[in-house]
């Protein structure tokens, strides 16, 4: 008989100027609120990790998240990730120090690759995941850094392979194409790039409802799945309302309502995955 | 009425000290991050936890006077060592990381490299043995997971004091040992949900 599977079910939060945001395409960002109420909820309901990325820190040149880390893992009992504009061993440093349990690098790998090679050689390799954000032109794909802003002309597979090569103990792999549309992920990504390298892979970008999941584990050798618009849509209903003075809040005025059952929905997944022979904590 | 205990825990300069911290504060207990040997007794209960490499925490511990004041600690029965992932293999008598380390030898046993993986990171569910004296250690908790990140694991010389296994590819480890006050987990309980803090709460009681 064949093993079941077992994965993760992560939450990615992408958050700037202390907000958690959400956009398409990893662009039209929407305010969503603040995320320690959300990783508080996520935690209650069942979450496996924690995915903090800092949406603008590269952009700007800036690590911001250090406070936000601080006051995350402070009630958080599972591993906490990290992520945006980490750029150097002391960036790396201050990130643990304030909480994080894994640091995860996208631009400044692809600026430098042996930067993987001398964190892992510090913080070793199960708290260095590498994040690859691709971008799919003409049937062919590429890698962005800089929160899908830049484009570089790397194959996002060698690229990985190379990561692995030079310590990386994950993948953390989005496809920009399918983000933030809830249409699916791009199963094709995941079957090459689990044939590729034999770290572990996490998939992010497109998942919009339960079934998704479940076809891409089948498909592919993947360890978990990133989600955000699909909780952070539902959970925004539940999770106490901060003032929000900052960004584009139209979405929140519109659609905040909190009379809204309360569903837990991380749960919920778990059990379709776990009725559909796939394992979950 | 819950007793509060005096805990603290060892700084090795390694970076995750933030999570257990606020893992006992959360749990009411008072605890205290020490980096000087003399600190070392005046606590009831002292959590060695650890990410890195053995040979470079034992530098550590022994160049701080820790290592001396541990053993000493360890004979006091009154008193109680948690060893945390690193933290567990340390208090076993040698590692085989990056060649052969002397470690603080509380416990008979070595330090062995997994052989089916490379790595063990992620949620794996725990095979107890029970064990009457520790009433936590029951069926129940076996349907919960625990958080792992490691690449090597304890093989102590007496099989008893082993409480609970991880599986890799159909191998059973060592996953937790209590051997009367020294206590050591190879998984993360401050990373592991609300089963890793039941589990905390029960062997700081």
């Amino acid at each position: 008989m064949k093993k079941k599977k077992f994965i993760r079910i992560i939450t990615r939060l992408d958050i700037k100027n202390g907000f958690l945001i959400k956009g398409i395409n990893l662009e039209g960002l929407r305010v969503l609120g603040d995320p320690y109420n959300f990783s508080q909820e996520y935690y209650k309901d069942g979450i496996d990790e924690i995915f903090y990325v800092d949406n603008v820190a590269t952009l700007y040149g800036t690590n911001n998240l250090s406070k936000f880390i601080k006051k995350t893992a402070t009630n958080l009992f599972v591993p906490l990730a990290v992520g945006g504009g980490i750029k150097c061993i002391k960036d790396a440093h201050r990130a643990f120090e304030h909480g994080a349990d894994k640091i995860a690098i996208n631009s400044a790998a692809i600026l430098n690759p042996k930067f993987i090679n001398d964190l892992v050689k510090i913080f070793g390799s199960a708290n260095v995941c590498v994040s690859i954000e691709t971008i799919k032109y003409d049937d062919k794909y590429f890698i962005s850094r800089s929160n899908g802003r830049d484009i570089e002309k790397l194959n996002p597979f060698e690229w990985a392979k190379k990561m692995q090569d030079f310590g990386a103990g994950e993948i953390c792999l989005t496809s920009v194409n399918q983000e933030g549309l809830g249409r699916g992920f791009d199963l094709k990504l995941y079957e090459k790039v689990s044939n590729i390298i034999s770290i572990p892979i996490l998939a992010h970008g497109g998942c919009g409802k339960y079934e998704d999941v479940q076809k891409v584990v089948k498909n592919s050798n993947i360890s978990g799945v990133v989600l955000s618009s699909m909780l952070h849509y539902q959970y925004l209903h539940y999770v106490k309302l901060k003032k929000i003075t900052l960004g584009n809040t139209t979405y929140l005025e519109n659609n905040f309502d909190p009379k809204r059952k309360k569903i837990n929905h991380i749960r919920k997944l778990k059990e379709y995955l776990n009725a559909n022979n796939i394992l979950t904590r | 009425m819950k007793i509060k205990k005096k805990i603290g825990i060892i700084d090795l300069g390694s970076h995750n000290l933030f999570s257990i911290f606020q893992a006992v504060k959360n749990l009411k207990h008072y605890v205290k991050i020490i980096n000087k040997s003399e600190q070392i007794n005046k606590f009831d209960i002292i959590i060695l936890p650890g990410v890195g490499t053995f040979g470079n925490a034992m530098k550590i511990l022994n160049s701080l006077g820790m290592a001396k004041e541990l053993k000493k600690f360890s004979k006091n029965s009154n008193k109680k060592i948690i060893g945390i992932c690193l933290g567990m293999q340390l208090l076993l008598s040698e590692g085989t990381e990056f060649g052969k380390h002397k470690g603080l030898g509380i416990i008979e046993g070595s330090v062995i490299k997994l052989d089916k993986v490379k790595l063990n990171i992620g949620w794996k569910q725990l095979k107890i043995n029970k064990d009457k004296s520790y009433n936590f250690l029951n069926k129940n908790l076996q349907k919960n997971y625990f958080y792992f990140v490691h690449s090597f694991y304890c093989s102590p010389k007496d099989k008893n004091i082993i409480k609970a296994k991880f599986e890799i590819n159909d191998t059973l480890y060592c996953g937790m040992f209590i051997k009367d006050n020294i206590i050591g987990l190879q998984f993360h309980p401050e990373k592991s949900g609300k089963a890793g803090l039941i589990i905390l709460k029960n062997i700081l009681k």
